[in-house]
């Protein structure tokens, strides 16, 4: 009988145990950004940044060397280690609290700055590690544990979109959303991952891929059910797609 | 080259670039914008990076990505500015990592005011970052010593690696003074930073990680102590101070920085007038140099603080002491910088009373 390979381990994450929740799109997310760096022979010469999040001990995960940066900080670290390392490949992991709330400077500078990094933004809605926060990605009438009678706008304004908002920097690059809800979008996520590390590797600047993922625990759904909401309420407020591409514009130094 | 006319803050950034520094990242604020003006240049010039960040907490993380990666680094900024900074220097000092920071303080607290000031020792000695951790900080008096303490402080937080922080008020960092800056300082034997996460994991053939959480108790405790291992080293090794006029003196001033220089003229007049004085002049602040305290003659019956502050150091000195002498305190704040003869009035008064 002929055997086939249908699934294997990815080189660019360490082999251990993540820990994330069952059913939590984190992992998903974590495997692509392992795999392009990986499959792209990058995983020798990156340097991560793990933000403060679900995903603070993804320096343990990612097969690269890593630096652990405070919360929001990330964007501001890259710059440090891609000014004095600019052949090494760079990258932060974010959530949508470290990323569009606290470290909102940080990250539109990098951006206007046109820092040739690469952002992994893994917008779930909510603060996840703190036990199911609002963030300001949260959506109107989404309950948590700060908004237990759903969030209102009249107090805490409308959900920001961060793609479209650094779409309208000119340093920025690259932008896209994409979702991991199904095969096809999963596959899809992967392209855009590797656009982005393409962009990189031609010094063509900032490219930032925005995840749509999910929060099981905090959103109180079951995993199935998660996604299916992502799809329901989270993608209709955040589409998918591209939201900037410059890379015609920016000139090609290789 | 030898001795040139600088303004404090350009012979510190040139001694920066002296000292091998391979990346700056600061955020203007007066009374230091001349280092960042200074490099903006010449760091480039040189091929190195140089790069103004969006504010002191974007700087500060900078400071902490490149020090990661191995790279030199520098960071100026001035009491707001290094308030901002805490939480940066927090990681930084947590993840072990190099880098030196210099601080020209001027008066406060919030906006305070541009004048100089020593309103920061606290600051600076103690931090605003969380956790158990120390700063290697350095106090200067002349801007000779200021150039030297600039270059070595690289070797020094490589050797540690931890911060170095370097304050001046920012009336070393404004005025001119002669100074040579390619005079030898001590170097340090260094090792390779196999440590760093610089994007060399294939050469290396393992992958490296900087990072300040530790979420197990015991392994947080273990890495405490680690760090305690170390600031106690510094604790022995890193004491520097300077004895002046101590035989016979009195009275002894403690000062540092350019209250230094102004208690050099009050001892000056005072031995005119038959007044023997003498001075401890901290040039470490962290670790406070307790030795000198141990050093001072049975002549001595008062220690006299003198601090552009309302009496921070003067805590330290009462530790020192540990109620050995009498202590007395004199300080002027908000950027007022005490004069000779305040200096003056106040060893007499100590003289007079004792005396009745
Ligand atoms: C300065 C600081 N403030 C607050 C926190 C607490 N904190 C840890 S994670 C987090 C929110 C993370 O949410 P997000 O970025 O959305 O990541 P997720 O856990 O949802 O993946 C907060 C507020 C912290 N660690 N540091
Ligand atoms: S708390 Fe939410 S975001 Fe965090 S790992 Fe669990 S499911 Fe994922
Ligand atoms: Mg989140």
């Amino acid at each position: 009988m002929k055997t086939q390979t249908v699934y294997k381990p990815t080189e660019g994450l360490v082999k251990r145990d993540l820990t994330y929740c069952p059913g939590c799109t984190h992992g998903i997310i974590h495997k692509l950004v392992g795999e392009v760096l990986a499959e792209k022979g990058l995983l020798d010469t990156s340097v991560g940044i793990a933000s403060v999040g679900c995903s603070v001990m993804s320096y343990e995960f990612f097969n690269c060397d890593m630096q652990q940066a405070a919360h929001g900080r990330a964007p501001a670290v890259a710059t440090g280690i891609k000014r004095v390392r600019p052949e090494a490949t760079v990258f932060t992991y974010q959530g949508d609290g470290d990323l569009a709330s606290i470290g909102m400077a940080e990250i539109v500078h990098a951006a206007h700055r046109g820092e040739n990094v690469t952002v992994i933004f893994v917008n779930n809605a909510i603060y996840g590690m703190t036990g199911g926060q609002m963030a300001p990605t949260t959506l109107i009438d989404q309950k948590t544990t700060t908004s237990p009678m759903g969030r209102k706008k009249e107090d805490t304004g409308l959900p920001l979109r961060m793609s479209e908002l650094l779409a309208t920097i000119p340093g920025a690059t690259y932008l896209e959303r994409v979702s991991v809800h199904d095969p096809k979008h999963v596959r899809k996520a992967k392209k855009a991952i590797e656009k982005a590390f393409d962009v990189q590797t031609k010094k063509q600047g900032f490219s930032m891929i925005e995840f749509v993922s999910t929060c099981p625990v905090n959103w109180g759904i079951n995993p199935t059910d998660s996604i299916q909401w992502a799809v329901d309420h989270l993608i209709p407020y955040y589409p998918l797609g591209v939201y900037k591409d410059a890379t015609e514009e920016a000139t090609d130094e290789n | 080259m030898g001795k040139v006319l600088m303004k404090g803050n350009e012979a510190m950034a040139l001694a920066a670039i002296k000292g091998g520094c391979d990346a700056f990242f600061g955020y203007p604020i007066t009374p230091q914008n001349e280092i960042p003006e200074y490099l903006s240049y010449h760091m480039v010039k040189e091929g190195r990076v140089f790069v103004q960040a969006e504010s002191e907490v974007a700087a500060i993380n900078m400071v902490y990505g490149a020090a990661g990666a191995g790279a030199r680094v520098l960071t100026s900024s001035s009491s707001p500015g290094i308030a901002l900074k805490q939480e940066g220097i927090s990681y930084l000092a947590g993840a072990e990592l190099p880098c030196v920071i210099i601080s020209v303080m001027r008066g406060g607290p919030g906006l305070g005011g541009i004048q100089p000031s020593q309103g920061d020792y606290n600051q600076i000695t103690r931090g605003g970052g969380n956790g158990d951790y120390h700063l290697l900080a350095f106090a200067p008096e002349s801007l000779q010593e200021t150039v030297d303490i600039v270059k070595q402080s690289f070797d020094l937080a490589d050797y540690y690696r931890n911060p170095v922080i370097i304050a001046v008020d920012g009336l070393i960092g404004q005025m001119m003074e002669p100074v040579e800056i390619d005079k030898e300082v001590p170097k340090k034997t260094l090792q390779a930073k196999d440590w760093a996460a610089d994007g060399h994991s294939g050469e290396r053939g393992k992958r490296n990680t900087i990072v300040s959480l530790h979420l197990d108790a015991y392994d947080l405790e273990r890495h405490n102590l680690k760090l305690k291992a170390k600031y106690d080293e510094m604790i022995q090794n890193e004491q520097r101070y300077e004895l002046i006029n101590i035989d016979q003196a009195e009275v002894v001033i403690v000062a540092y920085g350019t209250m230094a220089r102004v208690a050099r003229s009050a001892i000056a007049a005072l031995k005119e007038e038959g007044i023997n004085v003498g001075m401890i002049r901290p040039i470490s602040i962290w670790p406070f140099p307790r030795k000198a305290f141990k050093q001072l003659p049975d002549t001595v019956h008062t220690l006299l603080t003198v601090e552009m502050s309302l009496g921070q150091m003067n805590q330290d000195v009462h530790l020192a002491n540990n109620g050995r002498l009498n202590v007395e305190f004199y300080g002027r704040a908000g950027g007022v910088v005490p004069e000779t003869q305040e200096i003056v009035d106040a060893v007499k008064k100590i003289v007079k009373g004792r005396n009745q």
